[in-house]
């Protein structure tokens, strides 16, 4: 516990920044773009009413579907420009990020200047004509300055929304203080998820309580208000920026590392591990975690990434769309010189364990059921199975389910550390769950086996980055790895995270597997 | 003033002016001619919807005819630039018009700054407007128009409209949200003010009384025309038909039942 609280401050300062860049850049330029539309929007309803109706329909995108759907986009338009002009542009992380949560801050701000300027009295309209203003003039000096708190109260909604929605920004790349939620739902760490959360909200309260000061001090034509409102922000948000500017000097001048996880516990394990081994090699090294799967291989490929940790099977179908299977050790070598080939992608080889999908049960229900394999679920069509977000729409589902006839099974999707409490409780009767999950031992599981060989091997490959395939040094730091951890000692690693009980840090986790392994 | 070059009469003519708006179907003006000398203080009566506002907007251009002609000092003022003719011309607005986020000196000073007037001729020059309003300069500059009572209100704009020198000041209704006393008093001033400066003024009510104690002609309109133009005397005397006789008796009925009622 008091590990946790530790470790959730020690990385404040890189969380609280990168949130707190991310916000205020994201509302900034949601005012910038947001006021002028607005303007022209008050002046004209044929340009106003559809403006208002297609940012209202944004707002009803979930967060974390739009913050997601900005990254394909960018995607494609990264290679559209690479084919143009000879530069590509970086599709993850912060640029996605700024677009969708800008587009957050549009509405409050956009609608409540409609409102503002369209409130105004037409008798004082008329008077800034009658006085001798020109349009420009009488917007300037009468219609904005009467609008102001109106405006400044939709920029106080939008500063709230966007603080609290930077939070969604995690899984596509742009570190957060997200990073405390999801980070903290997957190994369930609750003291992470609460600090994460707090801390979110003590930010947004903050820069909303300075923002109604400086209205109040619009309001009241109070010079020290307003100065004071100001000086508040520019500290905080000075503050809140001070370590991100000053790790990004001194990272800046000799090129971070930036280690990849996706978003479970082995992954920030071996993140922490190989960030920890570059480091005694002498780099400087930061992580990003909580990636989606492709996502991952993508910010590989595109340099946002140097190193992460992938598997075989989720390869073999997600990037090289194969559905045959070699066998193990055949698979690993077309994976190497696929991604050689294709997308300058160095395999390393394998850690040596698998994190395979497999399908558990509960021991005593199993036996019940007479069940031991996958190939008996076909006879029990009434039984539900659990899976996380992703199995079902993945390839192995397909090819489990035509070859054991399981299409007709009741599905339902849980957050990966929930499945354990689903099957445990009976809520789901099988359950989509990882080898390499100290869990499944504790919990009495049994893994269902699968006869017809319809699930791919998983091993965990670590994958080297185009910018550092052919650095020795980068290399020689990682290769200690290869092929030395074990699925026992990576079940024990992930069992020290996930564990309700004397629950340890993925650093501490992989400081604790860093003096059990070769250097 | 710069602005309106040679001196000339009449200052301000009206030729054969219309008005219609869009979606109405009605003239709100049409075939209006009027001649104001310079110095003259002339007051435009007629029920509502007669189109006396629409005619004195449409001096300033706040309104823009459909035909017809306005010279100003022999210029007509449709060859002039809108916004500047507005700045050399004063206006004040029913229920005053003030800027609600402007202190009364910022609020009188507006005019001059939009010419470019410098912050020393601008605090003179309030200041000096603040003494002819009658509103003590320390106790009033700095309010906002929100702390102030009609009647201060009226006289701010009073001074807004004169702040930068302009020959020619138009009034529309000003007086019609003020209590009876404050009206006569401000009334009073506006005429003496009128006459202090040598101004040119046309102003637009509804009430009889006022136009015959302030005008020193009435230009009477109904349904968008001019139906009779004269000196108050003129108009009692001679008018020209029912609907003249009828808003010129009005007063002196009033004052005449009045003076039944105190008798008795």
């Amino acid at each position: 516990m008091n590990d946790s609280v530790r470790e959730a401050w020690a990385l404040l300062p890189d969380y609280l920044g990168q949130h707190v860049i991310l916000s205020v850049s994201a509302l900034l330029l949601g005012v910038a773009v947001s006021v002028p539309l607005g303007i022209a929007a008050a002046r004209s309803s044929r340009f106003g009413t559809p403006l208002l109706a297609v940012v209202s329909i944004i707002q009803t995108i979930p967060g974390l579907a739009l913050l997601a759907l900005f990254y394909p986009l960018l995607l494609a338009l990264s290679a559209l420009t690479q084919d143009l002009f000879g530069f590509s542009i970086r599709a993850l992380g912060f640029l996605p990020a700024l677009l969708a949560l800008t587009l957050y801050a549009m509405l409050p701000i956009l609608r409540n200047v409609v409102t503002a300027l369209a409130g105004l009295d037409p008798a004082i309209l008329m008077a800034a004509k009658g006085v001798g203003m020109t349009p420009r003039q009488s917007l300037f000096k009468v219609e904005l300055p009467l609008a102001a708190p109106l405006i400044l109260a939709g920029i106080r909604t939008a500063t709230v929304w966007v603080v609290g929605i930077t939070t969604l920004s995690t899984p596509i790349g742009q570190t957060s203080l997200g990073n405390y939620i999801f980070t903290g739902l997957q190994i369930e760490n609750w003291v992470f998820v609460l600090f994460g959360c707090v801390a979110a909200a003590v930010l947004a309260l903050t820069l909303d309580l300075l923002l109604a000061l400086a209205g109040s001090g619009l309001a009241m034509r109070s010079r020290k208000r307003l100065i004071a409102a100001g000086l508040g922000l520019v500290a905080v948000i000075a503050a809140a920026m001070a370590p991100e500017l000053v790790h990004a000097r001194t990272v800046g001048a000799h090129q971070g590392i930036v280690i990849g996880a996706k978003n479970f516990g082995e992954q920030y394990i071996l993140s922490q591990l190989m960030a920890s081994r570059l480091r005694q090699a002498g780099f400087s090294v930061s992580e990003k975690s909580d990636l989606g799967s492709t996502i991952a291989f993508r910010a590989l490929g595109a340099g946002d990434i140097d190193a992460y940790v992938d598997y075989s099977g989720t390869l073999w179908g997600n990037i090289l769309h194969r559905t045959d299977m070699p066998g193990r050790q055949a698979m690993l070598d077309q994976l190497a010189a696929a991604l050689k080939k294709d997308h300058a992608i160095l395999s390393l080889g394998s850690l040596g364990f698998e994190n395979a999908y497999i399908f558990a049960m509960r021991a005593d229900r199993a036996q019940a059921l007479g069940v031991k394999s996958l190939a008996d679920l076909s006879a029990h069509p009434e039984l539900r199975i659990g899976g996380d977000f992703e199995i079902f729409s993945r390839p192995e589902w397909r090819a489990v389910a035509a070859a054991y006839g399981l299409d007709a099974m009741k599905r339902r999707q849980y957050q990966p550390d929930f499945l354990y409490r689903a099957v445990t409780s009976g809520d789901a009767d099988v359950v989509s769950a990882f080898s390499s999950d100290g869990r499944i031992a504790r919990y009495g599981l049994v893994i269902l086996e699968d006869p017809k060989a319809a699930l791919p091997p998983y091993d965990a490959m670590l994958l080297v980055g185009p910018a550092h395939a052919n650095d020795a040094k980068f290399i020689a730091a990682l290769k200690p790895l290869i092929g030395r951890i074990s699925l026992t000692l990576m079940q024990q690693a992930n069992l020290r995270v996930d564990r309700d009980q004397d629950k340890q840090t993925p650093a501490g986790t992989a400081a604790w597997m860093d003096q059990r392994l070769p250097h | 003033m710069a602005f309106f070059k040679k001196r000339h009469a009449p200052l301000i003519e009206i030729l054969n002016l219309s008005k219609a708006y869009a979606g109405s179907g009605t003239q709100a003006v049409s075939g209006f001619n009027l001649s104001v000398s310079e110095g003259e203080f002339l007051v435009l009566i007629g029920p509502s919807g007669s189109g006396k506002t629409t005619t004195l907007n449409m001096v300033n251009r706040l309104v823009e005819p459909d035909g017809g002609e306005i010279r100003i000092q022999g210029h007509n003022v449709l060859d002039s630039d809108p916004v500047m003719l507005r700045r050399n011309i004063g206006y004040v607005f029913q229920e005053a018009g003030l800027f609600p986020h402007m202190t009364v000196a910022e609020n009188i000073g507006v005019t001059p700054r939009l010419l470019g007037r410098d912050d020393a001729w601008v605090e003179a020059r309030v200041h000096e407007l603040l003494v002819m309003v009658q509103l003590e300069e320390g106790a009033f500059a700095h309010r906002l128009p929100a702390e102030l009572s009609g009647g201060q209100r009226q006289r701010v704009a009073l001074a807004r409209a004169l702040a930068a020198r302009p020959p020619v000041i138009l009034l529309d209704e000003p007086f019609g949200a003020l209590d009876p006393v404050t009206r006569e008093a401000v009334a009073a001033d506006v005429r003496a003010i009128h006459d202090r400066l040598g101004l040119t003024t046309l102003m637009v009510t509804h009430d009889m009384t006022e136009a015959l104690l302030m005008a020193d002609r009435i230009a009477v309109m109904r349904d968008g025309r001019l139906v009779q133009v004269g000196t108050p005397r003129e108009l009692a005397t001679k008018p020209v038909d029912d609907f003249v006789t009828q808003l010129i008796e009005t007063p002196r009925r009033r004052a005449r039942a009045l003076a039944e009622t105190l008798k008795a």
